[in-house]
């Protein structure tokens, strides 16, 4: 099924998967975004294959943030098209259904649901009827039982799984927001500084987790810290005022005179 | 840690029947102590206490409402005195026509405010008033609409925090106002009263002040066994989660506003069963039960039972007013007083409320179990984080 531009709006039942044909899973177009004629975005075009792990490094109110807000549904732009495979228009879904399509994010602060257990937190993520009377006389079926059980020893909180996530550890909650976007089965993982304030052996296993998951889903990170974006990225994109400055291997981005310039050249310094 | 899991559910579930059984035990010595034994023996119930005690489940069956919003979703309403008041004047529009020609002014048709006023005809909204299911439907359907439709704007334009809370002010106040005028036709400040009967009951007659004192006991029970179905479903969940992180639920993929309206409206259901039952133990309902002061005092019976519990709301409440039938004997002009400083030091030094300390008596009791050793508390039932 897809949505038409004026009428239908996705049920919560229904999810849609994107049309990925050509290869691309995410198509940003001629974006731009201004808040009170400051232009967070401008004109900016993304590309994002299917299967693949990007990164999207940039300065401080490059606009990073900005855009996963606009690619999640939380901002619109003032201009511009941003398509999700080919056919799903995503400014016309709120966020809800851009989730319930295949869209997940992990915020910059980890954000779980405190006072519900590691469990529960992932019970809620599954993929599956959001609306109201089906949460009413939910079950769990072996099958969802299993996933949890999966998604649980992906991020290795088996052990943990009945502690209420507020008692988990700044790095524990981060991978078990992961988790909770792994549980809906999403084709595109958005991540928002994923190591921010984890240790080394932590930012370690997220790089593993992060870099396990390409394949089977796309996956962009946002993240600050160079040696990680190294360690994880096959292809990075430097953001600069709102729009792409460069993008390449990480190789080819040092290597690239602009970049140097703006951004490498002070965080380096 | 499956044993862990069935340990839970069976707590919960013991809970569940724990206070249906404390309720029932205690509907029965009341009703059986009223009955049997004799004016000025020691065991006697009069009357009087009956009705008393009749009010006080209603207060708690209100108190339950305002738990299921404010103590599971972080909804803090301070208008859930409209529903109740809704509730209310829907049956006191029905009790009004039982009085038939029996009021001062011997009208058949129309109650005594409107024969004061001069006018000719029952207005159009009272049609049906007469009617015993329309009634009970008026009870259940007005709280539920004006929730559906005050919630739907306030929480579709994601309005929270206290800016609801004062929004949720405003329209009890706004209702106050309104069932004031007497052009609202619902017998202005003086409200409704000068009921007689009840299906055909005396009002005055012990057996009915017993018997709706026993049928609130059954509401109450009603409402506990409904809300503790909600909180321990999944829905619970989603409400649990919408009130720690709202923007977390909604990137999940949930309507977070739908989850709210639709525990908004089940709340405001159960309020107005509540005042439905409470105006005809009472004898009277007048748009004073609008009052905002009322709305911050049921919050106040919940954050002193302890939140998100359910329970404490029912212990909050009882406990709260009979406090308040007590001191307002002795020392009326300082009940305000009494009620602000208990607020304040049970949220100083029991931040769970009386139902956290009797948890934690509980646990102090009862050795511990050996599967249950694992540091897991009853997760859902924790309140959040006391920021919100």
């Amino acid at each position: 099924m897809i949505v038409d531009k004026h009428g239908s709006p996705l049920s919560s039942k229904a999810s849609l998967s994107p049309d990925i044909s050509h290869g691309m899973i995410l198509y940003v177009e001629g974006v731009s975004v201004s808040f009170d004629g400051f232009k967070a975005l401008n004109d900016l075009n993304l590309y994002i294959k299917d299967g693949e792990l990007r990164c999207l490094i940039g300065a401080n109110g490059a606009g990073k943030t900005t855009l996963m807000d606009v690619i999640t549904g939380k901002t619109r732009p003032d201009t511009g098209k941003v398509n999700f495979g080919q056919q799903i228009d995503l400014l016309q879904l709120d966020e809800s259904q851009i989730a319930r399509a295949g869209i997940g994010r992990k915020f910059q602060k980890p954000t779980v649901f405190e006072a519900l257990s590691v469990f529960e937190n992932i019970e809620l993520s599954l993929k599956g009827d959001k609306g109201i009377y089906s949460a009413l006389f939910h079950k769990l079926s072996g099958a969802q039982k299993d996933k949890i059980d999966e998604v649980l020893y992906t991020i290795g909180l088996v052990a943990e799984r009945h502690y209420p996530a507020g008692r988990l550890s700044h790095g524990q909650k981060q991978w078990l927001e992961i988790g909770m976007l792994l549980a809906a089965e999403p084709r595109l993982l958005l991540v928002d500084e994923p190591v921010a304030g984890m240790t080394a052996q932590e930012t370690e296993r997220t790089a593993e987790l992060l870099t396990s998951l390409a394949g089977k889903h796309s996956v962009v990170v946002v993240e600050h810290d160079m040696a990680f974006v190294r360690s994880i990225a096959r292809t990075v994109t430097v953001l600069h005022q709102g729009s792409v400055l460069a993008e390449g291997t990480m190789d080819e981005i040092q290597a690239n005179k602009d970049v140097r310039e703006v951004y490498l050249g002070e965080e380096q310094a | 840690m499956k044993n862990l899991l069935h340990c839970e559910r069976f707590k919960k579930l013991r809970s569940l029947h724990f206070v249906i059984a404390i309720l029932f035990i205690a509907t029965l010595y009341v009703t059986l102590c009223n009955l049997f034994f004799a004016q000025g023996t020691l065991l006697h119930v009069s009357d009087y206490t009956v009705s008393l005690l009749g009010k006080y489940l209603c207060y708690a069956l209100l108190a339950l409402a305002v738990d299921l919003v404010w103590g599971y979703c972080g909804i803090l309403s301070l208008g859930h005195g409209a529903f109740f008041a809704l509730g209310g004047y829907a049956m006191g529009m029905y009790l009004m026509r039982q009085i038939g020609d029996r009021g001062v002014y011997g009208n058949p048709e129309l109650p005594d405010f409107m024969v004061f006023l001069n006018w000719s005809e029952l207005p159009w909204y009272w049609a049906g008033s007469d009617n015993v299911m329309l009634m009970i439907l008026l009870v259940f359907a007005g709280p539920g609409l004006l929730a559906y439709i005050f919630g739907s704007m306030a929480f579709r334009s994601r309005v929270s925090g206290v800016y609801l809370s004062i929004m949720t002010q405003a329209m009890t106040y706004a209702l106050l106002l309104s069932f004031f005028r007497n052009e609202m036709g619902f017998g202005g400040n003086n409200g409704l009263t000068d009921f007689k009967e009840i299906f055909g009951f005396s009002l005055q007659s012990p057996e009915t002040k017993l018997a709706l004192f026993i049928a609130t006991a059954v509401a109450l029970a009603f409402g506990y066994a409904v809300s503790h179905f909600i909180v321990n479903s999944k829905m619970g969940r989603v409400v649990t989660a919408i009130r720690d992180a709202e923007d977390r639920v909604r990137f999940v993929g949930y309507k977070p506003e739908h989850y709210k309206v639709w525990i908004f409206v089940v709340s405001a259901m159960l309020a107005g069963l509540a005042g439905a039952l409470y105006v005809p133990q009472v004898g009277i309902i007048n748009p004073g039960e609008f009052s905002p002061l009322n709305s911050i005092e049921m919050v106040i019976w919940v954050a002193i039972g302890g939140r998100g519990t359910l329970y404490g709301a029912i212990i909050g409440a009882v406990v709260v007013s009979y406090a308040k039938t007590r001191f307002t004997a002795i020392m009326p002009e300082a009940w305000l007083f009494a009620l602000g400083g208990l607020f304040v030091l049970v949220t100083l030094l029991l931040p769970k409320g009386l139902a956290g300390l009797l948890a934690s008596l509980m646990d102090k009791l009862s050795p511990p179990a050996p599967e249950n050793r694992s540091p897991t508390p009853a997760v859902t039932s924790t309140p959040a984080a006391e920021s919100k």
